[in-house]
C-alpha cells in the first residue's frame, strides 16, 4: 500500500541518529536566521498579507495578465511559448536547442525543469546539460535528485562532497576543505560556462506590466550562464506572474528573508528582452496549474514563491530528509503539490519517477503532525497545514487508504460516539493493562510502545470521579480568596 | 453562567486527575455565578477519524456534541486541540445546523476561558518548581493562545500569564520553545520513528534547560512526552496539565 511509503523512508533516515540530528540542526539554523530577519521588519505581517493578496488577484485574472505579459515580452523581442504539460514543455525546449544546433547547455536552478524532468529528456537526445548551482551540480554528479528546493545538497556533508569531487573532478582524496572544494567546483563550472552554447534558467517572477522577469540566485550562476552564449531559454510555471513591477518590492523583501535569512538574494537579475544580438525564449508552463486555480480549497498553493521556509521549519522534514518524500518538492509544500499533481490527469510525462502518477504520494499528507508552523512562516500565507488535512480527506475519498485503516476508523467512530460503550471498553482496558504481562502490551503490534511507555491506567475514569465525588464537591476557596462563595 | 465541561476522551480514561483539577480551578475562580456541569452524553471531538482522512466518520460525533452542549452558556475544554476541532473544523459537518454558530462562539479552551472570560489575571499562589512550558501546537497556532515564534506580532502568552504570579515558580528556557513535540494524533503511530525522535528531542531540550515540571495546556502532547520520559528512565520530572499546576498552587492550605 502506497500510504506506508514515507514512514518507511523516514524510519531509515532516523536510524542514523547522528546524521538525522545534524540534518535537523542545519535546517533549524536556517529557520532561526529567517526568524531574525522576519522580526527585524516591523511591517512583516503586512508584507505577508500583501504577498498573499497580490498573488490571489493575479491568479484570479490569469488570462488577462498572461496575455499582457506575452504582448509586452514579445515587444521586447522575446519569443513566448505556451506548454500545457511536461511533454509539451520538454518538446519545445528540445526544439529550440536543436534548431540552434546546440549540443552543450548550462542550467541554473529551476524547480520547474525538475518538475517536468527536462534533464533526462535532453540528455537522451544527445544534449549535455550541466547544472550550475553548486548544490545542484553536486547532486547531478552523484546522480541524485535535490533534497530541498533552495538547498539541493543539504543532505550531504562536506566529506560526501569531497568524495564526489574526488571521483568526478579529480580532487585530492580526503581533502574536505570547503575553500578547496569550492575552488575546484568553480574551475570545473568555468569550463562548462565557457563551452556552453545556450543557457536555461528558471524564473522567480514574471512581470505582466513590463514583459520582463526576475531571476534570484546567491551564486551568480544564472548571470554567468546567460552572459556568455547568445541563446537564453527561461522556463517557468505560470504562477510566477505578478501584475506590476512595483509588486517586486513586496516579494523580493519576502523571498530572501524567508529562504535563507538574507535581506535580499545576492543576485537579483532583471531580464527585459534578449541581449543585443541574442535570442530569448520564455516557456510558460501550465502542467495542472489552471486546474488548481479552479479549486477554492487548494488554489492558494499557487501563491508559492518557492522560498522553502515551510521546509526548513517542518519538524518532520528536518528529521526525515528530502529524499523521504520521493518527489521534486519535499516538505509541507511538496506534500500538498505532489499528491495534487498526481491526482490530476496531467503529470510529469514519460520521465516521471516510479510512482509519480495516480495514487502516488498518498502518504505525504500524513507525513505531518499538523503543527501549523509551516502556515505561520509562509510569506504568502498559504494555509499549508489545513490543505494537508483536506488532502487526507481527498486520499480517503479516492479509496486510497488501506482497508485496515478504514475498518479501524469506522469501529472507532461507533465506539467513540457511544458514551456507554466507550466507558465499558475503557474500563476493561484500564483494568487489564496493569496486570497484563509486558510482552502482551509492548510488542511489534503496538507502534506506540516502541519508544514510549503507555499512559497510566487509573482506577477510575473522569466520568466515574464526577459521579462519585466531583459533582457534589463545593468550591474550595483559593489561598488568594478567588471564588470565595461556596455553593 | 452554566458551563458545560468538555473532557477529552483520553483524559476521561487516562488522566481523570486533570479533569478533576479543571473542575476545582473553575469553581475556585468562577465564583457563585458559575455553575459547572459535566454532561454525560458528550463524546470524543472526532479528531482521530478526521485526521486519518475519514472525516465522515467524525460527523456523528460532532452532531452528538452539538446536541449535548446546546443548553450551556459556555463549553470549557482542557485541550487546545479538541477545542480547535470544534471551533475550526466542525464546519463541514454542522454548517447551517441550528446552534452551530453559538457552539463555535461559546467553546473555550481552559486557559483562555480563565484569561478572557473569567479574567483571572495572574493568580497568586505557590508553586516552587522550575516549569518548562510546552504550548501545544493547536492551542498556539489554531487558537492563538500565544504569539508564537514565527510571526512578527506583539508577544503574548495566555498560558504563561496564568502562572507568572505564582510564588517560587521559575520558567526554564528551552532552545526551541514552541517546536512540535511529535504527538500529532494518529501521526504518533503512522510515523512512529519521526514522532519518537521529535519527542526525544523535546525532552532533551527541556533537560538541558533544567525543566523540573513539564507543563502544557494539552495532555495529549504530555501523554506522548511522558511516555518518552519514562521510557528513558526518568521518574523524577513531573508532567502536569496547567490546570493541575493552578489547582495545586492556589489550593488553600
Amino acid at each position: 500500500m502506497k500510504t506506508a511509503e514515507h514512514p518507511d523512508r523516514a524510519r531509515a533516515f532516523v536510524a542514523d541518529d547522528a546524521r538525522a540530528h545534524w540534518h535537523d540542526e542545519s535546517l533549524w539554523f536556517v529557520r532561526t536566521k529567517r526568524d531574525k530577519q522576519a522580526h527585524s521588519v516591523p511591517e512583516w505581517e503586512r508584507l505577508r498579507e500583501l504577498g498573499s493578496q497580490i498573488k490571489r488577484h493575479a491568479i484570479s485574472r490569469w488570462p488577462d495578465y498572461l496575455e499582457e505579459f506575452e504582448k509586452n515580452a514579445t515587444a521586447l523581442g522575446a519569443k513566448v511559448h505556451w506548454a500545457a504539460n511536461a511533454e509539451e514543455h520538454n518538446r519545445i525546449v528540445l526544439g529550440i536547442l536543436q534548431e540552434a544546433g546546440v549540443e552543450k547547455v548550462t542550467k541554473s536552478k529551476s524547480m520547474l525543469t525538475e518538475e517536468v524532468h527536462l534533464n533526462p529528456h535532453l540528455i537522451r537526445n544527445g544534449i549535455e546539460v550541466t547544472d550550475t548551482d553548486l548544490g545542484e551540480r553536486i547532486v547531478q554528479l552523484r546522480e541524485e535528485t535535490p533534497s530541498h528546493i533552495v538547498l539541493p545538497a543539504i543532505h550531504l556533508k562536506r566529506e560526501d562532497v569531497s568524495e564526489t569531487f574526488n571521483q568526478h573532478l579529480g580532487t585530492e582524496a580526503g581533502n574536505a576543505d570547503p575553500a578547496y572544494l569550492t575552488e575546484a567546483a568553480r574551475q570545473h563550472l568555468r569550463e562548462k560556462f565557457l563551452g556552453a552554447e545556450a543557457s536555461i534558467t528558471g524564473v522567480n517572477f514574471l512581470v505582466a506590466e513590463t514583459g520582463g522577469f526576475v531571476v534570484c540566485t546567491n551564486e551568480g550562476n544564472a548571470d554567468l550562464g546567460t552572459s556568455l552564449p547568445r541563446l537564453h531559454i527561461a522556463c517557468t510555471g505560470i504562477e510566477k506572474l505578478v501584475p506590476r513591477a512595483a509588486d517586486l518590492a513586496v516579494y523580493l523583501r519576502l523571498l530572501g528573508r524567508s529562504a535563507t535569512g538574507q535581506p535580499i538574494t545576492t543576485y537579483t537579475s532583471h531580464f527585459h528582452g534578449p541581449r543585443p544580438g541574442g535570442e530569448l525564449h520564455i516557456v510558460l508552463v501550465d502542467n495542472g496549474r489552471s486546474d488548481l486555480a479552479d479549486d477554492p480549497q487548494f488554489r492558494d498553493i499557487l501563491n508559492c514563491i518557492r522560498c522553502g521556509a515551510c521546509i526548513n521549519t517542518c519538524p518532520v522534514y528536518r528529521r526525515s530528509g528530502g529524499h523521504s518524500y520521493a518527489a521534486t518538492v519535499p516538505g509541507p509544500v511538496g506534500s500538498v503539490l505532489n499528491p495534487l499533481h498526481a491526482l490530476t490527469p496531467m503529470i510529469a510525462g514519460e520521465d516521471a519517477r516510479e510512482g509519480e502518477r495516480g495514487d502516488a504520494h498518498g502518504s505525504l499528507p500524513f507525513a505531518c503532525s499538523l503543527c501549523g508552523s509551516c502556515t505561520d512562516v509562509c510569506p504568502v500565507k498559504i494555509p499549508l497545514h489545513h490543505q494537508l488535512l483536506a488532502l487526507r480527506k481527498t486520499v480517503g475519498d479516492r479509496g486510497l487508504l488501506p482497508w485496515g485503516k478504514r475498518i479501524q476508523m469506522k469501529a472507532a467512530s461507533t465506539l467513540l460516539n457511544s458514551p456507554k460503550l466507550f466507558g465499558a471498553v475503557g474500563k476493561i482496558a484500564r483494568k487489564a493493562l496493569p496486570v497484563l504481562p509486558k510482552m502482551a502490551v509492548y510488542n511489534r503490534l503496538n507502534a506506540w510502545g516502541n519508544g514510549r511507555d503507555l499512559p497510566p491506567a487509573p482506577p477510575k475514569s473522569f466520568k466515574q470521579m464526577w459521579r462519585d465525588e466531583l459533582k457534589a464537591e463545593s468550591a474550595q476557596p483559593s489561598s488568594n480568596g478567588a471564588g470565595d462563595a461556596p455553593r | 453562567m452554566r458551563v458545560g465541561l468538555f473532557i477529552p476522551c483520553y483524559v476521561d480514561q487516562f488522566y481523570p486527575r486533570v479533569g478533576a483539577a479543571a473542575v476545582r480551578v473553575l469553581r475556585r475562580f468562577g465564583g457563585p455565578d458559575l455553575t459547572l456541569e459535566y454532561p454525560e452524553g458528550q463524546v470524543c471531538c472526532g479528531q482521530p477519524m478526521a485526521n486519518a482522512g475519514l472525516p465522515h466518520e467524525s460527523k456523528p460525533l460532532a452532531e452528538t456534541n452539538l446536541r449535548t452542549f446546546a443548553e450551556f452558556d459556555a463549553v470549557v475544554c482542557p485541550s487546545g486541540s479538541c477545542t480547535s476541532m470544534v471551533r475550526n473544523h466542525y464546519g463541514p459537518f454542522l454548517e447551517g445546523q441550528p446552534g452551530f454558530e453559538e457552539l463555535k462562539a461559546k467553546t473555550y479552551e481552559f486557559c483562555e476561558f480563565l484569561t478572557d472570560v473569567l479574567k483571572v489575571g495572574s493568580p497568586s499562589g505557590r508553586f516552587p518548581h522550575k516549569v518548562g512550558l510546552h504550548p501545544g501546537c493547536h492551542g498556539l497556532r489554531e487558537l492563538r493562545l500565544g504569539s508564537g515564534s514565527e510571526r512578527n506580532v506583539e508577544p503574548f502568552d495566555k498560558v504563561k500569564s496564568l502562572l507568572t504570579g505564582l510564588e517560587g515558580l521559575t520558567f526554564s528556557e528551552p532552545a526551541r520553545p514552541d517546536e512540535c513535540c511529535g504527538f500529532g494524533g494518529t501521526f504518533a503511530v503512522n510515523e512512529e520513528a519521526v514522532s519518537v525522535m521529535m519527542g526525544q528531542d523535546k525532552i532533551a531540550d527541556h533537560k538541558q534547560a533544567g525543566t523540573e515540571a513539564l507543563v502544557s495546556p494539552d495532555m495529549s502532547c504530555l501523554m506522548h512526552l511522558e511516555g518518552v520520559l519514562r521510557r528513558g528512565g526518568d521518574k523524577q520530572t513531573r508532567v502536569l496539565h496547567v490546570a493541575e499546576v493552578l489547582e495545586e498552587a492556589t489550593r488553600e492550605t
